[in-house]
């Protein structure tokens, strides 16, 4: 019987190439093709959307779009009618690269032993050759954030409180060069919460302790990590003086001086009102710059959020209500009523094998109430912005880097296929490597 | 005197023996349709686009709804004065979802986990109507789920479908009449891969899980024999036999052997498919389906062949090492080998919006419109046995229906109300306007409570029991990441 794992194939051959020192293929180089979609629908997302244009890629950006935009002489031709033209979607918390396979832990990288790890940096483990990569890449996602110490199983159920440093990736390359759009992006925060039951993931039990016990434990683990800031900020200060004498330097205080400065901002992981709440005035007191992830209940402290300025990554709308009388749709009619707040969101996956259904998770909320363009920014523009990199990703504007996709449809609905893809201005076909293959097919 | 005693011990034993067979129980409940019946008006739904599944699409039609059962499906249908008219203008209707793979409605935990073959343990005996995820799923527009016990056993417990009655007590939860299955798991589950704790059990290879399937069934076949050998001689009228010993562990195997109960396998790799496949027929039973069956692609023609089902996720994947050669193609490529496929939940959640996970075999695999939806109502259907009932709309099917703002086949429909025999169980309306009802109701509990508490306790409890309660108010929440149950074999 023929073995039908084309991926398999693929190993092998990478593995031979490796072996044989063989330098990298071109295409995992900087592209040097010149592409343009023509008579495309645009969708800039920029501006309003142009309905027969061009888009011009060269040199790995986008060199050009509009209307009446001249294809340069050598440029490959891609004829869009019918076609629609997309930036790339941005899934704004996974563990890509970090996690293959959730139950074997040797192909886990997803957190730290410890409660305080603000050093230690997503890229430098994420993998490039992850299966996650190119399956996710398939539904449209051309860049993703890899979070580290975000949860789950993966990290024997302790996240650590500073979780490291978040870094965003292109969803293609051939090592972490290729693949980095920003190292450092944000810091995991997983906000210290007023837990009274809680799972032993060591000993597969739940565990039940008192409301005082659980305050007690919540309130000294706030008072240690203001504790890491305050040093953070003494350790700034005599570096500042030069750190003669028997100054010593410190990995981790190093990591965290930029964010006592405001400028690396906090990615604070937190679920319930109170804890959003008790984060937000944290933060504010602190001065950090904060953004929060999941916030399942982020509705009852919406007016807090809008406030004070302070997006809202999403965690999954596809979930079930956290409290048992919860209305049925509440995850899914929150994105909606965030927005109408005037919150800004954006939706991620919080996963690697469930990130290619990040379309999904917005469209269902636009089914509950969120505006269309709303929902379709959430997963573009506004996960760019909420992290910085706008300048470089989110919309297709000249100059900005090339993660396009070309699409037969609505790229948020389920039967929509994406029918070219570009990251950094290469063009990759945008099946994924699990594709079919049956014997004699 | 002994041997009164001997006449009497038997008697009850047979009449034990009917009484715990759930096949016989399910029989005799069929024969009176009391809950289907049970004040169900006459309703008319009409302006529709009706998704028949059997035989087309009907625009602008009407289904008229009668003691539980559709009674007229048609472009114009009269309908008597007294029925309730749902105007569903610009509304679609697809027959009631059916999950093939549920855990809702279970009080506790779904694995008797202990012993390698748990054939003696019934889903159907701890049946929960309380559980919210019936209400949630019903909302999502299934109206059957095939309530199954975990993975943790090669053999494992009795399953049972049933209909998502919400508010009816457990009795009348069970479809009528469907015949009862039993949960079997190949792989890293009942080989425990995944689990470092506890003591070790076998087996541990896959090898084993076949053997324990095979020393089972040996046991099953000698014990069959056994009685057949006993009921021919009593009934040749020889006197004072005495009884083989009952085995409830063996009798439901003896079930599959006689085809009275279906197997329904939790597998992933094409190996233990094939397997599993030569045991069934060393042994003579059918596998009915094969559960998740992620690598049923590699196999399909020999799944085709034994006249197996298979019932998969859309796109789950890499949550273990068995479900790493997943590919979402896996559906379609199954049908388009001859296999009957059904795209399932194992999971509340999941569950709510099957049909958004039929739709992605039109994407990977280039189903038609039909065929996905198939994956949710008349396959899956067929597979539990119960396609003479439901699955599609036609006259005299029972009348559970869905009816969505858009077409199903999209992540932008929601469902506005779902029927079961022909009663409105869900109505998106009717949740809706009730809301501040019952927040007004939760208000009013915590109040009689947090004065309740305020007297006998003083300090601590008294300060801040709102709080406390809603920490203590949820025994079912899962602290567990959604992939969780993959590795503690309850489920996937």
């Amino acid at each position: 019987m023929k073995l039908p794992s084309l991926q398999r194939a693929f190993l092998y051959v990478c593995c031979l190439l490796l072996v044989l020192h063989i330098p990298k293929p071109a295409s995992a180089q900087a592209p040097s093709t010149t592409y343009a979609i023509t008579h495309a629908k645009i969708f800039t997302l920029s501006g309003a959307a142009i309905d027969d244009g061009t888009v011009v890629i060269q040199n790995g950006k986008i060199a050009n779009v509009g209307a009446a935009v001249e294809v340069p002489a050598g440029a490959q031709v891609i004829d869009g009618k019918g076609l629609q033209v997309y930036p790339g979607l941005f899934d704004p918390v996974t563990q890509m690269g970090l996690r293959e396979i959730g139950a074997v832990s040797a192909t886990v990288d997803s957190a730290e032993t410890g409660q305080f790890n603000p050093d230690v940096v997503a890229a430098e483990a994420v993998l490039p050759s992850s299966e996650h990569i190119p399956v996710t890449r398939a539904s449209g996602i051309t860049e993703a954030l890899a979070v580290p110490a975000s949860g789950g199983m993966d990290s024997g159920g302790a996240t650590g409180i500073l979780g490291g440093q978040a870094s965003a990736i292109h969803m293609a390359g051939w090592t972490i060069n290729d693949m980095l759009l920003k190292k450092s992006v944000a810091m995991v925060l997983n906000w210290p919460t007023i837990e009274t039951r809680t799972f032993d993931f060591s000993t597969f039990s739940r565990k039940e302790k008192s409301y005082s016990d659980a305050k007690q434990e919540y309130e000294k683990q706030v008072t240690e990590l203001t504790d890491w800031l305050e040093r953070a900020r003494h350790y700034a200060q005599a570096l500042g003086h030069g750190g003669a004498g028997d100054f010593q330097r410190d990995v981790k205080l190093d990591a965290l001086v930029p964010v006592t400065r405001g400028e690396l901002p906090v990615l604070v992981f937190a679920e319930k009102a109170r804890d959003i709440r008790g984060a937000v005035e944290f933060c504010e007191k602190q001065k950090l710059k904060m953004i929060l992830g999941g916030g399942a209940e982020a509705y009852k402290v919406k007016d807090l959020l809008r406030s004070k300025g302070i997006p809202v990554i999403l965690g999954p709308t596809l979930a079930l209500p956290r409290e048992e009388d919860d209305p049925y749709d509440r995850l899914l009619t929150q994105p909606g009523e965030l927005a109408a707040a005037g919150v800004k969101i954006a939706f991620g996956s919080f996963d690697n094998s469930f990130a290619r259904r990040l379309g999904q998770q917005a469209a269902n909320a636009v089914a509950y109430g969120l505006p269309y363009d709303e929902a379709l920014k959430a997963v573009t523009l506004y996960p760019a912005e909420i992290l910085g990199l706008a300048d470089q990703v989110g919309t297709l504007e000249s100059g900005k880097i090339a993660n396009v996709i070309v699409t037969n449809g609505d790229p948020l609905e389920l039967t929509t296929e994406v029918r070219y893809l570009f990251t950094r201005g290469s063009s990759l076909r945008s099946t994924t490597n699990k594709k079919p293959c049956t014997r004699n097919i | 005197m002994r041997a009164a005693a001997l006449i009497c011990g038997l008697g009850l034993l047979i009449c034990s023996a009917l009484l715990t067979s759930p096949a016989a129980l399910l029989a005799d409940a069929d024969k009176s349709p009391a809950v289907a019946a049970e004040a169900s008006p006459i309703i008319l739904i009409q302006n529709a686009t009706i998704l028949t599944v059997s035989h087309g699409t009907l625009e602008r039609g009407s289904i008229l709804i009668k003691d539980g059962k559709i009674a007229e499906v048609g472009a114009s249908v009269k309908a008597p004065k007294d029925a309730q008219v749902i105007d569903a203008g610009g509304q679609f209707v697809m027959p009631g979802i059916i999950d093939c793979h549920s855990h809702i409605a279970v009080d506790g935990s779904v694995n008797e986990g202990s012993i390698s073959v748990s054939s003696i343990v019934n889903i159907a005996d701890v049946l929960n109507p309380d559980d919210v995820d019936i209400y949630r799923d019903l909302a999502g527009g299934v109206t059957v789920a095939n309530v199954l016990h975990g993975s943790a056993n090669a053999i494992g417990g009795q399953t049972i479908v049933i209909k998502l009655r919400w508010g009816q007590p457990a009795s009348k939860l069970p479809f009528e009449g469907a015949l009862p299955g039993i949960k079997f798991a190949l792989g890293e589950n009942p080989k425990r891969s995944n689990f470092s704790r506890g003591t070790a059990r076998y087996p541990a290879t896959r090898m084993g899980v076949e053997e324990t399937i095979r020393g089972a069934f040996t046991e099953a076949r000698d014990y069959k024999a056994s009685w057949e050998l006993y009921n021919k001689r009593t009934n040749a009228g020889e006197k004072n036999l005495i009884p083989p010993r009952r085995d409830l562990r063996l009798e439901p195997l003896v079930e599959v052997l006689e085809g009275k109960r279906y197997v329904h396998s939790h597998c992933y790799r094409e190996d233990e498919i094939l397997m599993l496949l030569r045991v069934a027929k060393e042994f003579g039973f059918k596998v009915r389906t094969f559960q998740h069956v992620l690598e049923g692609y590699k196999v399909a023609d020999e799944i085709a062949a034994s006249g197996a089902g298979a019932s998969t996720f859309s796109d789950w994947w890499a949550y273990k090492v068995e479900a790493y050669d997943a590919i979402p193609y896996n559906a379609a490529l199954m049908t388009r080998r001859g296999v009957l496929v059904s795209v399932n939940s194992d999971d509340a959640e999941e569950a709510t919006h099957l049909n958004q996970e039929a739709a992605k075999s039109m994407k990977f695999g280039g189903l038609s419109h039909d065929e996905a939806l198939k994956m949710v109502t008349l396959n899956p259907a067929i597979q539990l046995g119960i396609d003479k009932r439901v699955g599609t709309i036609d006259t005299g099917k029972d009348a559970d229906l869905v009816i969505y703002n858009h077409d199903p086949l999209s992540d932008y429909a929601v469902v506005q109300k779902t029927l079961i025999d022909g009663r409105v169980y869900f109505d998106r309306q009717r949740d809706i306007a009730d809301r501040p009802v019952r927040e007004k109701e939760k208000k009013a509990l915590l109040e009689k409570q947090k004065k309740s508490e305020k007297k006998p306790e003083a300090g601590e409890a008294g300060k801040k029991p709102g709080e406390k309660k809603s920490e203590e108010k949820k025994p079912e929440e899962k602290p567990k990441p959604p992939q969780a149950d993959a590795v503690l074999g309850g489920a996937r």
